[in-house]
């Protein structure tokens, strides 16, 4: 009785939905159209919020488990609350505002730290297509035709909130924090750039939908661009200010950085910030490297016709793999001691900038030989040459480069020879004549 | 001679920051997923304290619940940190007892000369370490508190048998 009413009340529902426009076509009438992405927006502003702060709580609990802690476990069921709790808290806090700060701009900074972080996320797909009444709907809030140059550009204006954080605030070591900030976006934001432009390259297109689905058809990008990747990863992490290239932090040294006078939800807007630039750099390195949403060893999940349950495979897909990542930036933080200033800039600029230089050239020079040769993209031959020359360049990473010269310590940069000449050199000072040793 | 840097001068082949970075994350993940169980969760769990343990102090009691202490002096003479205060009285039968006796818990050092010296096994220091107090007077324990105290008392080193068997 009860289901027969459900029924009733449901049918005139179901009449509504049955459009006649054909779920596999993508989309075209404006109100469905428009509808339909402020749902994915409030969905995916509610995910990704919820995200990051249990990612704070993730952080906690793993730094944590590695130094053989047991982390916050008290708040709720094994400590979850402790979210909600730390959210309080920052609410209720006095916000103070340091007397010499130009205060507009200590206002403003947060923001635009903040701001960006979440636009990036505008472009991410984060699963197959779903099959609607009103036409076929991209799971991407924005399908934008230049998905990934959008990403790039918007993640670089991150860096303003924190510069202008560190200036507004008046006050040295803050201003330190922002110079290191901006100097280090910009050594490593050249070097992420060429490395993705191998992978456009591949993809011959920026749509970052075109590039999940080149790799569904050649092979994920990570055994055919390791170098690529490689550079990436290490790019975003200096991107996100992550250890070991959070400098602008480096709480040793700065105190707190460009966060040093912040209080209060202004502060707590840096960390959230930094936390959801860690969920877009999860979200692209999958993407372009490891296959976005495409699900491993089947071609079944990349093909239409399009359905409800291969959305929800490949979101599954995806998501495995952005945690896999979000995990590994814990992972790195809690293992890696932070670089020094002059390595990470002498790794940007003499080590990673000129490697994934030669890199493009290369991969450009054999994606074009290997056109004029006829060879067909999607074919075996063509990722196995590729395969092979990624196999080549790893292979000469780990034996050359990564010999005491991808990352100077203080000992290994000066050959046994220039050492004992720069030590007669000393020992024949007259400072050493008059104070002996 | 001028300011040097020692150098340590490694062979070029050792110095690899990829393959010590792995290990060192092959590392932290095996410390992740083992952990070495070391924390104990305080207020619910309590690591036992060692036999000779010296914490705040208890005074033991006859049948009758009167204090053993005779009053005979010896633990104010004997107190280094001159933290106990007492005043002897006597009674009809000639016996006696402590009018005022007062432990300065801030003052005492725990050293456990008191207990050594008391002739009638009275005063002990006690296996005890919760002694939080919401003012500095609570920390001047009187006789009263001091029978009220219930932990168990601290056992003192003994020469003859060094390793307490």
């Amino acid at each position: 009785m009860r289901t027969r009413r459900a029924l009733l009340a449901v049918a005139p529902l179901l009449a509504a939905c049955n459009t006649g426009i054909d779920p596999q076509r993508p989309i075209e009438d404006f109100w469905p159209f428009t509808i339909l992405t402020i749902v994915k927006m409030v969905i995916v502003f509610t995910v990704y919020m919820v995200g990051v702060a249990l990612l704070t709580f993730a952080e906690r609990k793993i730094s944590a488990w590695i130094q053989d802690r047991i982390g916050p476990n008290r708040v709720l069921w094994k400590g979850v609350g402790q979210v909600l709790a730390d959210g309080v808290k920052n609410f209720m806090k006095e916000e103070t505002y340091p007397a010499a700060a130009y205060k507009a701009l200590f206002i403003l900074a947060p923001a635009l730290a903040f701001v960006p972080a979440m636009v990036t996320w505008a472009v991410i797909p984060f699963a197959a297509p779903l099959p609607t009444p009103w036409g076929l709907m991209s799971m991407t809030v924005a399908d934008l035709p230049v998905g990934f140059l959008f990403t790039l550009a918007i993640s670089s204006l991150g860096v303003y909130g924190i510069v202008l954080a560190g200036w507004s605030s008046n006050n040295k070591y803050a201003l330190l924090g922002g110079l290191r900030s901006s100097a280090q976006m910009i050594s490593y934001e050249i070097a992420m750039g060429m490395s993705t432009v191998c992978v456009l390259l591949l993809a011959g297109n920026v749509n970052l939908n075109t590039i999940v689905q080149q790799q569904a058809t050649q092979g994920w990008n990570v055994i055919l661009l390791s170098l690529a990747f490689l550079v990436f990863f290490i790019a975003t992490y200096a991107e996100t200010n992550r250890l070991p290239f959070d400098l602008p932090e480096a709480e040793s040294e700065l105190i707190a950085g460009y966060n040093t006078e912040y209080s209060a939800m202004k502060f707590s807007m840096f960390p959230i910030a930094e936390y959801a630039n860690m969920v877009t750099a999860s979200a692209l390195t999958s993407l372009l490297f490891f296959g976005g949403w495409d699900i491993p060893f089947t071609t079944w999940d990349n093909v239409p016709p399009w359905s409800a349950l291969k959305t929800l495979l490949t979101l599954g897909a995806f998501a495995t793999k952005m945690i896999f990542f979000l995990f590994t930036f814990m992972w790195i933080r809690w293992t890696l001691p932070r670089f020094r200033y002059d390595q990470l800039m002498s790794l940007g600029w003499k080590v990673m900038l000129p490697a994934i230089l030669a890199y493009v050239v290369l991969v450009a020079a054999v994606l074009l030989g290997l056109d004029a040769a006829g060879i067909a993209r999607e074919s075996r031959a063509f990722t196995g040459i590729l395969f092979a020359l990624n196999f080549a360049c790893v292979a000469l990473l780990l034996v050359v480069l990564d010999r005491g010269r991808l990352v100077s310590p203080a000992a290994s940069r000066l050959r046994t020879a220039e050492l004992s000449r720069l030590r007669a050199v000393a020992a024949r000072s007259t400072l050493a004549a008059t104070q002996g040793d | 001679m001028a300011i040097t840097v020692k150098v340590l001068e490694r062979p070029i082949e050792e110095a690899s920051y990829l393959r010590a970075t792995l290990g060192g994350m092959a590392r932290t993940f095996k410390h992740m997923v083992n952990p070495h169980k070391v924390t104990v969760q305080y207020p619910e769990m309590r690591d036992p304290v060692s036999p000779r343990w010296r914490g705040t102090h208890r005074m033991l009691t006859t049948e009758t619940g009167a204090a053993k202490c005779v009053a005979c002096g010896l633990c104010p003479t004997v107190c280094p940190a001159n933290c106990i205060k007492l005043v002897p009285g006597e009674d009809a039968k000639g016996n006696r007892y402590p009018l005022v006796f007062e432990i300065d818990e801030f003052r005492c050092i725990f050293c456990g000369y008191c207990q050594e010296v008391c002739p009638e096994e009275a005063i002990h220091l006690g296996r005890h370490y919760e002694n939080a107090e919401y003012s500095r007077a609570g920390f001047v324990y009187d006789l009263e508190r001091l029978t009220a105290q219930t932990h168990p008392v601290s056992q003192l080193w003994d020469p003859t048998d060094p390793a307490g068997e």
